[in-house]
């Protein structure tokens, strides 16, 4: 369970390429990849992502950062959450491995003793797009007051219902519902968590922006996601979801997911500095996942809020 | 271990000696059920704080071991300076090891309950990938029991689990309920056990292969040794009702000149080849043959066991665990069974304690498939091996006698061969070869 964790050398190397992207010639042409576009023009950004009309309103909702066709993906395959031989056996597979780099970042960060078995006490914890629960749960387990919100109801449902069975997780507050809205109903957490989420939403730093208003100052938020790179599309996409179908095909879009650095620039917009980043790596032979300094395929980065 | 203080340990168990605070009586000779533990067994006892409470009672480290066979066309001597250790192992009789672990957890705190009976059923809950979503979106009522397993003990007693271990031996009756499969075959040979007595002190594990099985003599300290004797079952019931002093002949004549000659000290011409100083030569392969020390009493009552192989084609299933007999039950003929048991429970609890670590349910299948995929390659390899030599050692048949003999001349003269031999019989070592 050791969590090799990038050292600070790594970051100032990444920060060093951020700045010749910033001051790249190139930045400012519209032939550019969309996405640099998509990321860093802040002008209307908002309205480029869908708006749904709100019937309880009459008007049109604060557009939600989720893509519709995402959401119906996940709608289908909601029932299969907790078998862990089905669709979402890989992410069972890594949960662990995600826990272990969450436990030892947060201990560290707010001084809690990792040989508890309980080391989160008394820490609030937002799991943005919990879907059912397969990281709430753990983290309540480790001690910890969970919020899950997910937009796909019956994902909530799901999750209500496999909470429900210990009382342990029985306590995880479960609301079918987005960033977005947490940030206007004015919740705040110590620790923001939101894996494996940010590759299927329409507006990454937008969607950065809500997760840092839901962090307290000085509180810390976790992102994990897919890198964009030439091995990630031999990976992720083709062999996991085309050769080894472990992943419905079209689960992930290779032109959603963000590199290390436009991740950290995005976060660093959004008051967050990321201060830990580590990898993980599939083990063929053993069928295990473990935590590692190669961030060309999924990685996952911790930061902390900026104290104004 | 911090990570797992916090659980709440039941255990089931209708062993009398469990209910009491056992009281070993010195002057009694050892009682014949005993125990080879390995040095990594050693060490994982003191790992937990149980050694100290063996040392205060009966126990004999041994620090040589003698096998041979019948046919006198070879032998081999290992030495715990082979592997630069000072023991090889340690005897030591079965109730004292119970009483030290009983002490052992008596002294550590963690909430612990004995339940002295048996268990006669258990219910497991139903998989949750069977969730109706046939709920509104209102909380079904809380039923805090439905995601446990449940057992009814013989005392009327029903207790709610999210794990079972079945630490039940080789008929494991949580196996049974858990519906386990199993593969496995009877060998057609019974073991006799008893504890016999020497004018001198034994120091040394001796053990050799006769036609219809190996007889071993395993040194237990103050003169006493312990013998496992394996033959067919007709010799087995006449030899535990023949009378002392027959038996006590057949014993030393199985030991010594019964069956067969002795070894010359070398087959292949004396050790001219190996009698120049090299480096790297194990100690033990300029041992001479040795006759073990003549018995001179019967000290305790004769037993005899039926012997098995058994093995559980699946260790766990959700909420259920097997480990030790109950996962896999081997021939005694090399003291590794108990050994294999111990190491499963270690490597259960360390599994245990990773899946605590990162909030995991103890009961969910993905966390014990841990503890499978780590023990179960090594104890089908164990197995295989000591079938292997079971069936090796039951055919008389010329050219295979001198084949098994050029093999032990091989493991006694090959040091590099004959250190991997005794790490791996210590535990030490993971694979016999290849490391």
């Amino acid at each position: 369970m050791a969590s090799k964790l990038v050292r600070h050398s790594h970051l100032r190397a990444l920060s060093f390429s951020i700045n010749n992207y910033i001051r790249s010639p190139h930045f400012s042409t519209p032939n550019r990849a969309p996405l640099s576009y998509r990321l860093f023009s802040n002008a209307s950004s908002s309205s480029s992502s869908s708006a749904r009309p709100d019937k309880s309103t009459g008007g049109f909702q604060r557009a939600s950062s989720l893509k519709d066709l995402e959401l119906t993906k996940f709608a289908s395959i909601a029932e299969t959450w907790w078998d862990s031989e089905g669709p979402f056996k890989p992410l069972h597979v890594m949960n662990p491995t995600r826990l272990a780099f969450i436990r030892s970042t947060l201990c560290q960060h707010f001084s809690k003793d990792p040989n508890s078995a309980r080391p989160f006490e008394g820490l609030k914890i937002v799991d943005v797009g919990c879907g059912g629960g397969i990281l709430s749960e753990p983290l309540a387990r480790m001690g910890a007051t969970v919020t899950g919100v997910d937009a796909v109801e019956k994902n909530i449902k799901i999750a209500h219902i496999h909470a429900d069975l210990d009382p342990v997780t029985s306590t995880i507050e479960y609301c079918c519902t987005t960033a977005e809205k947490l940030v206007e109903e004015d919740r705040k957490f110590d620790v923001v968590i939101a894996l494996e989420v940010i590759e299927h939403v329409a507006n990454p730093a937008e969607f950065c922006k809500s997760l840092a208003a839901l962090t307290v100052p000085d509180g810390a938020t976790i992102i994990s996601t897919i890198n964009r790179s030439m091995r990630s599309y031999a990976t992720a996409i083709v062999a996991a979801e085309y050769l080894l179908h472990w992943l419905p095909k079209g689960t992930h879009e290779w032109s959603s997911f963000l590199t290390p650095e436009e991740l950290v620039l995005i976060l660093q917009r959004a008051n967050i500095t990321v201060r830990e980043m580590a990898g993980f790596v599939y083990n063929p032979l053993t069928g295990r996942w473990s935590l590692s300094d190669d961030i060309s395929v999924n990685f996952i980065a911790f930061g902390t809020k900026n104290c104004q | 271990m911090p990570l797992t203080k916090h659980l709440n340990v039941a255990i089931i168990d209708s062993n009398p000696a469990l209910g009491s605070r056992p009281y070993f009586n010195k002057e009694d000779p050892p009682d014949p059920r005993v125990s080879t533990v390995t040095p990594a067994t050693i060490s994982f006892f003191k790992d937990v704080g149980a050694w100290q409470y063996i040392e205060q009672h009966r126990h004999a480290y041994f620090d040589k071991m003698q096998v041979w066979d019948y046919t006198g066309l070879g032998y081999t001597r290992y030495n715990a300076q082979d592997i630069n250790k000072e023991v090889l192992g340690c005897v030591v009789e079965n109730k004292v090891l119970h009483g030290s672990l009983l002490s052992c957890i008596e002294n550590t705190d963690f909430q612990k309950t004995i339940y002295p009976s048996k268990l006669s059923s258990m219910t497991l809950p139903p998989s949750p990938s069977s969730l109706g979503m046939d709920s509104t979106s209102s909380r079904p009522p809380l039923s805090s029991q439905r995601h446990l397993a449940k057992l009814e003990l013989s005392d009327g007693n029903s207790l709610y689990t999210k794990l079972v271990v079945g630490a039940d031996g080789g008929k494991s009756r949580v196996r049974e309920l858990a519906g386990f499969k199993t593969t496995g075959w009877n060998y057609s040979q019974n073991a006799i056990i008893c504890t016999v007595e020497h004018t001198v002190e034994n120091g040394c594990a001796w053990q050799r292969f006769l036609p219809a099985g190996p007889i071993a003599l395993l040194p237990m300290g103050d003169n006493f040794s312990n013998i496992v004797w394996t033959m067919n079952p007709k010799e087995s019931t006449n030899r535990k009702l023949m009378n002392e002093d027959e038996f006590v002949k057949d014993v030393n004549n199985a030991l010594d000149y019964g069956y067969g000659p002795h070894p010359t000290s070398s087959l292949f011409g004396s050790g001219e080849m190996f009698s120049w100083p090299r480096a790297g030569v194990t100690l033990s392969a300029n041992d001479c043959f040795e006759v073990p020390p003549k018995v001179v009493k019967l000290a305790s009552e004769r037993m005899v066991f039926p012997l098995s192989l058994r093995h559980a084609s699946d260790y766990v299933s959700k909420h259920v665990v097997l480990i030790g007999d109950a996962a896999h039950t081997v021939h005694p003929l090399a003291g590794q069974g108990v050994n294999m048991g111990f190491g499963d429970a270690f490597a259960l609890s360390r599994v245990i304690a990773e899946g605590i670590a990162v909030g995991s349910d103890i009961g969910e299948v993905t966390v014990l498939k841990k503890y499978e995929a780590e023990r179960k390659p090594a104890n089908i390899m164990m197995m295989g091996i000591l079938d292997g030599f079971q069936k090796a050692y039951s055919v008389d048949f010329g050219p295979l006698n001198i084949l098994r003999a050029a093999a032990l001349h091989g493991a006694h003269f090959i040091s590099p061969l004959k250190r991997s031999i005794i790490s791996y019989a210590s535990g030490e070592q993971k694979l016999p070869l290849f490391t």
